[in-house]
């Protein structure tokens, strides 16, 4: 279970947020809203351990965790704004090289049932700098998918999806949400998922 | 006293303010008893005239450089393992000072240098070595120049003084060894003339003075630095109003 | 919407990926030698470049043989120096611009053992084309027969050290104005021991002291920085990623 404990976080000389309490158990996901500037993105690197707060702690499975703490790593899959793809790379590489950072082995045949449940397995031999950004946000969520990870950190995982793009975004973390998973989305976009398992949490 | 009383900004900021001057007095009457010393009474080396005298500010501004590069790299130290701002800043505010001493401690060689034998610079080991430290301090003004975020400015040039400050004996000990190679039994620097008591002495004085005078400035640099990184605090706008230190 | 859970899920079991170092430094070589391959051109380059910058010095001198073999060592050592500056920025950049190395500092594996895979593949295609090469380019400059073996040896051992202290700049520099020179700026102070004892190998053949003892401290300190600067580096990394 993922706790924050009076997070407080700043921007250059500004204050974020200060004194964010909350906790995401497993089975649920939290969705964080706000405005553009009100500190989604710093929220969800703090959690990842990407960075430390200025006030407050972050605790996973009952343990204080300190930035790039191992349980972390080991836990945690972050979907940050930037997609981690290689331009020279082909999908199908790019794939495969991000799930082995994470620690994972796939066999090729799940690869392909990974790939083509995003609809690009026809576009699997195409280097990466073919692929369009809905494309490429398609791959993201192979690779979320494939990792295995309790915790998902997603930093506005439905730009640049059409509503086919959107509508397996909210499977895959319904799927992830069911088998015990538990995720935190920033967005401001509405993402309806099942009442019992979502909560909102608004930064502005 | 508790001393971490003061590791906080701003309770290190009055106090800075008191001490400095204090350390600027002393600097200034250490430094004109130092210079009577080394260029009215010590007498005229019989090896090498007048010129020698020039030793007297030499050697002082040589050792600051050094000393201060390890105090700058102890704060960063402190800086990177406690995450202090205060640490940070004073780390900051020395490096200017110590980049001063080394480009004063290389002039006053070259000047030395001159009519001692002939050439303005020698390329002996001492030299060498100061003239590499400068490069290191122009690194590390030059990295914090370069970055907005004064966090990640700390914590930077806090890596690179402690990756410096164990290179420094290597570079110091390779170019040792790379100038007995290459200049074998020629006069090194490190043979300054036989020191007569009063010329210790001398030399004393001008170490303190000017060790006095790195402290005096480098306390009043880091309040300037304190006010420029805190001014979003309570506390500048109540300290820095007219009639307070 | 502010539904409170139901039932609290069972939670996922705690998996343990795999974090061993040595996957790590596997993974990071592979993919960064492989990306290499895939922009041969640029590797051309770099080696063209350091070809080139050997050859002006005669030009800019002298072509007479003493001058030139008294030269040579110096000039093909500040030469494998730029060479390796050259290409140090490109290092981490294109994975901070991309998210890759985001993902890497939160990966399981321990960031040093992906940052040493790195230093490792720069060292494979910057300083190793360096090692091959001096052989011929030692003999336009009239180095021969023992000095060019030692001289050859030292590029071997100095040239990884070039390229581990290298990226503990080019960690630092992240992302930074000035990028290029200010990397130089930092890295070749910290350069200077190795070019001392480096091209010195070739002055104790000439003056008939062996190279044993240049040697010797060359690979003790490529032992320090194997062990000292990939920590030093993801230090860095992780500074410039908060």
């Amino acid at each position: 279970m993922l706790e924050a404990i009076e997070l407080a976080a700043r921007r250059g000389s500004s204050r974020l947020f200060s004194s964010l309490s909350f906790s995401v158990e497993p089975g649920c996901a939290l969705f964080v809203t706000g405005a553009n500037g009100t500190g989604k993105t710093t929220l969800l690197r703090i959690l990842a351990g990407l960075g430390a707060p200025s006030g407050g702690k972050v605790r996973w499975r009952g343990v204080d965790v300190a930035p790039f703490a191992q349980s972390l790593r080991d836990d945690v899959a972050y979907g940050g704004h930037l997609p981690a793809l290689k331009d020279e790379l082909t999908a199908e590489e790019n794939l495969v090289l991000l799930v082995a950072l994470t620690g994972e082995t796939v066999d090729s045949a799940r690869l392909r049932d990974a790939l083509a449940s995003v609809s690009l397995e026809r576009q699997a031999r195409l280097p990466a700098r073919a692929l369009s950004q809905g494309q490429r946000r398609r791959l993201g969520l192979a690779r979320l998918a494939l990792s295995r990870r309790p915790l998902w950190l997603l930093d506005e995982p439905a730009t640049a999806l059409d509503t086919a793009g959107i509508a397996l975004l909210k499977r895959l973390i319904t799927g992830h949400l069911e088998h015990g998973g538990s995720a935190l989305v920033a967005t401001h976009q509405a993402l309806e998922l099942p009442a019992a398992h979502s909560r909102a949490l608004s930064l502005s | 006293m508790n001393l971490y009383r003061y590791s906080s900004p701003s309770t290190f900021y009055p106090l800075a303010g008191k001490l400095a001057p204090w350390f600027g007095w002393s600097a200034l009457i250490l430094a004109i008893v130092g210079l009577w010393i080394g260029f009215g009474i010590a007498p005229t080396d019989f090896q090498q005239g007048e010129a020698y005298r020039i030793i007297f500010i030499h050697v002082a501004t040589a050792w600051m450089s050094m000393f201060i590069y390890l105090v700058m790299a102890f704060w960063s130290a402190l800086s990177l393992g406690f995450n202090t701002r205060l640490s940070g800043m004073m780390a900051q505010a020395m490096a200017p000072t110590g980049a001063l001493m080394t480009f004063i401690a290389l002039w006053t060689g070259a000047f030395w240098g001159r009519p001692t034998w002939g050439t303005y610079w020698a390329w002996d080991a001492r030299m060498t070595s100061e003239l590499i430290l400068l490069f290191l301090y122009f690194g590390v003004i030059a990295l914090r120049n370069a970055i907005d975020d004064d966090r990640r400015a700390d914590r930077a040039c806090g890596v690179l003084a402690l990756v410096g400050a164990v290179n420094v004996p290597i570079i110091y000990f390779s170019v040792q060894w790379w100038n007995t190679l290459h200049q074998g039994s020629s006069v090194s620097m490190v043979a300054a003339p036989k020191m007569a008591a009063i010329m210790l002495a001398g030399m004393l004085v001008m170490a303190l003075a000017v060790w006095f005078y790195s402290i005096a400035v480098t306390l009043v640099r880091v309040r300037c630095i304190i006010l420029e990184r805190e001014r979003g605090a309570a506390w500048t706008g109540q300290m820095t109003e007219p009639g307070k230190t | 919407m502010m539904a409170e859970p139901v039932v609290a899920l069972r939670e996922m079991p705690a998996h343990t990926p795999d974090s061993g170092a040595w996957s790590g430094v596997r993974w990071a070589l592979a993919r960064d030698l492989k990306l290499a391959l895939r922009s041969r051109a640029e590797l051309g380059v770099q080696v063209l470049f350091y070809v080139i910058v050997v050859s002006l010095f005669p030009l800019a001198s002298t072509p007479e043989k003493n001058q030139l073999a008294l030269m040579g060592p110096g000039v093909l050592w500040v030469a494998a120096l730029l060479a390796s500056l050259l290409s140090l920025p490109r290092l981490f950049a294109s994975d901070y611009a991309d998210g890759t190395l985001e993902q890497m500092a939160l990966s399981p594996y321990p960031l040093s053992a992906l940052v040493s895979g790195k230093m490792i593949a720069h060292w494979l295609t910057t300083g190793l084309p360096v090692v091959v090469l001096a052989p011929l380019l030692g003999l336009q400059y009239g180095i021969d027969g023992e000095a060019l073996a030692a001289l050859t040896v030292a590029l071997l051992v100095g040239t990884p050290i070039l390229s581990l202290l290298g990226a503990i700049g080019a960690a630092l520099t992240l992302g930074l104005r000035g990028g290029g020179s200010l990397l130089a700026l930092l890295v070749l102070p910290l350069c200077v021991p190795v070019l001392i004892f480096g091209a010195g190998t070739v002055d104790a053949v000439h003056a008939g002291l062996g190279v044993a003892a240049n040697l010797s401290l060359l690979g003790a300190g490529l032992l320090v920085a194997i062990v000292g600067a990939p920590l030093a580096a993801s230090a860095a990394v992780r500074i410039a990623l908060d």
